[in-house]
């Protein structure tokens, strides 16, 4: 469930527009204004801000906000403002350039949207860069990366509940014999991760954790140092108890040394809308702290004002 | 192809017994004599009788289905009919826009309560990382072209064909990756490359390489491959599949046909009755806007 909490009563898209643009106007800028707004309308309200903005003033909200805004504040409020395809479309295109490259950016993804998401990032991928997400990452990703990247953008998984177990027992094995003989990019594995639906997967990983006494990623942790390994266990867990990931991330990015705001910048962003509720109940869970209270700690000024208001914190 | 349905009529309505004796014993191919004394029927008869009778009804529901639905329905029968049926994953995955593949990746989802790429894990063969790489492509269909990289991936491929091992290209990472994720619009300046710089054309160099000589020749020169599926299909041995492609290249492609100037001599000779009918009005409406 989403944590954005949007007012009962949204003023009209001009209005926010006008107010928007009075917050950018004079001597330094309106943060406050800003987060008020953007913080506190859904995506398609977002959309049509833009697109009253742009009638009116001639220019893009996106590209006013670039220009007074700054730093990681301005990172937060862009990436939330911009449609959530053209938001994991920008994310997935900074993660394929040289200097911000992320095989972890690609995976989650393409492994926690949806197959019909995934198709509207891959459509706003073609508007926005005039290549295809796929050839992207094919151009710029390597050996066992390549290997299990570029079918991960480019699945379109069956979205139904259904299961056959049989098919989970003995692609469980078949997972089980690939792992055992370290032979973890072997095709089958890459093909039962890529193409097979959520649930079936679900299915195949829980039948591996009766049958062999343990679940898969106990297994895939024999090499702690393989990156590759890290990687595969990542895109596992995103596919089948995203949330847990998530938090794992939020964990890593708040505690390290100094704080990881792009991680940090991105999970809030991208999961505000979509399942934060669920995220803040695993990361208070796991580390007996809330969430508002770690960022909180962890984070200052505006920044930390933006992050807060899309993880529901405080009033509308 | 096809069967006479006006003529059938009057032969068989105009004829007595006796005449009918004397078109079973002049029959060999559908009747043999019987050891008790009558012209029986040829089993293995039947089922060609069949196909040509069915005809029609193949190309009115081919041509009547959502064409998400008709090429999701194409793709699911050649993985379910082996390998000899690959090309017409290849010619759909290939030949289609990007949102028409979409529209038949969405399709299979609702029809077979699977994804395509899953369905494809029944092929055990080495055919399958090109077919499910070409059936999850969403190329991009702008114009603008990187001559330089079309030029050196061009050279990627000449050297995996020529100095590779010809048997391990469906296990080349690389050629799958290019012609997999490439936009067509790439891939063409690729091949006009490969011809300029090594004197012969990609396809060339791929005969006799099955799917991936279709691959390339659906992608860079859909013409080609079209009209050599149609000479196929007319040629006097023609097999059963080589027939029904006939049927299927014509309701899937006659706006393309008709764009090439595709003159139907040959067809207009070889086909019958209510399907020739049919087949022949497809080609002519095919430039309808």
């Amino acid at each position: 469930m989403a944590t954005l909490k949007v007012p009962a009563h949204v003023p009209a898209p001009s209005e926010d527009a006008e107010q928007l643009r009075k917050a950018f106007e004079g001597w330094g800028t309106n943060e406050q204004l800003i987060i008020d707004i953007l913080a506190h309308r859904n995506a398609a309200q977002r959309n049509l801000i833009r697109k009253t903005y742009r009638e009116a003033y001639g220019e893009d909200l996106l590209k006013s906000l670039d220009e007074e805004l700054s730093s990681d504040f301005e990172r937060a409020v862009v990436l939330f403002t911009l449609d959530p395809a053209e938001r994991d479309a920008f994310l997935a295109h900074e993660a394929t350039k040289r200097f911000t490259s992320s095989h972890w950016v690609l995976m989650e993804i393409a492994c926690t949207r949806s197959s019909h998401e995934l198709f509207d990032v891959r459509k706003a991928y073609h508007d926005l860069y005039k290549k295809s997400l796929e050839e992207d990452v094919a151009h710029h990703t390597k050996g066992d990366y390549r290997k299990l990247l570029v079918p991960l953008v480019s699945a379109f998984r069956y979205q139904g509940e259904e299961v056959n177990m049989t098919l989970a027992r003995s692609e469980a094995k078949i997972l089980r014999e690939k792992i055992s003989d370290k032979q973890y990019s072997d095709e089958e594995v890459i093909r039962i991760v890529t193409t097979r639906s959520k649930a079936q997967l679900n299915a195949t990983l829980n039948h591996y954790n009766t049958a062999f006494g343990n679940a898969i990623n106990k297994d895939l942790k024999a090499d702690p140092e393989d990156e590759f390994l890290k990687l595969l266990r990542a895109a596992i867990k995103c596919l089948t108890v995203p949330e847990k990931y998530f938090e794992k991330l939020l964990r890593q990015a708040i505690n390290k040394l100094g704080t990881d705001e792009w991680a940090l910048t991105r999970v809030v962003a991208t999961r505000a809308e979509v399942d934060m509720v669920r995220i803040k109940e695993e990361y208070q869970r796991r580390n007996s702290v809330t969430l508002e209270k770690a960022i909180a700690g962890d984070t200052s000024g505006d920044y930390e004002k933006m992050l807060l208001a899309l993880i529901g914190a405080g009033d509308v | 192809i096809g069967v006479d349905e006006k003529s059938l009529i009057s032969i068989l309505t105009n004829s007595n017994e006796e005449h009918k004796r004397s078109l079973r014993k002049g029959s060999s191919k559908l009747f043999i004599e019987d050891e008790n004394g009558f012209e029986r029927w040829d089993q293995s008869s039947i089922k060609i009788l069949k196909h040509q009778f069915n005809r029609f009804r193949d190309a009115v529901v081919l041509s009547l289905l959502h064409p998400w639905e008709r090429d999701a329905r194409l793709i699911e029968k050649a993985i379910r009919k082996g390998p000899k049926h690959y090309n017409v994953i290849v010619e759909t995955a290939c030949t289609r826009s990007s949102d028409q593949l979409l529209g038949a990746r969405k399709a299979y989802h609702s029809l077979f309560h699977h994804s395509i790429e899953e369905h494809l894990t029944h092929i055990k063969g080495r055919e399958r990382k090109l077919l499910v790489a070409l059936v999850s492509a969403y190329r991009y269909e702008g114009t603008g072209v990187n001559e330089d990289v079309a030029k050196s991936e061009a050279q990627i491929l000449y050297e995996a064909i020529n100095n590779g091992d010809k048997n391990k290209l469906l296990d080349h990472e690389d050629a799958i990756m290019i012609l997999a994720t490439r936009s067509k619009q790439h891939l063409q300046a690729l091949y006009r490359h490969y011809n300029q710089s090594y004197d012969k054309t990609l396809a060339q160099d791929l005969e006799g390489e099955g799917i991936l000589k279709d691959t390339v020749e659906c992608l860079c020169t859909p013409q080609t491959y079209f009209t050599r599926v149609l000479e196929a299909a007319v040629k006097e041995d023609a097999d059963e599949e080589s027939k029904r492609a006939l049927t299927r290249v014509i309701v899937t492609q006659k706006e393309q046909l008709v764009k090439e100037g595709f003159v139907p001599n040959k067809i207009q000779d070889i086909l019958l009755g209510l399907n020739k009918d049919f087949m022949l009005a497809s080609i002519a409406s095919g430039d309808i806007k």
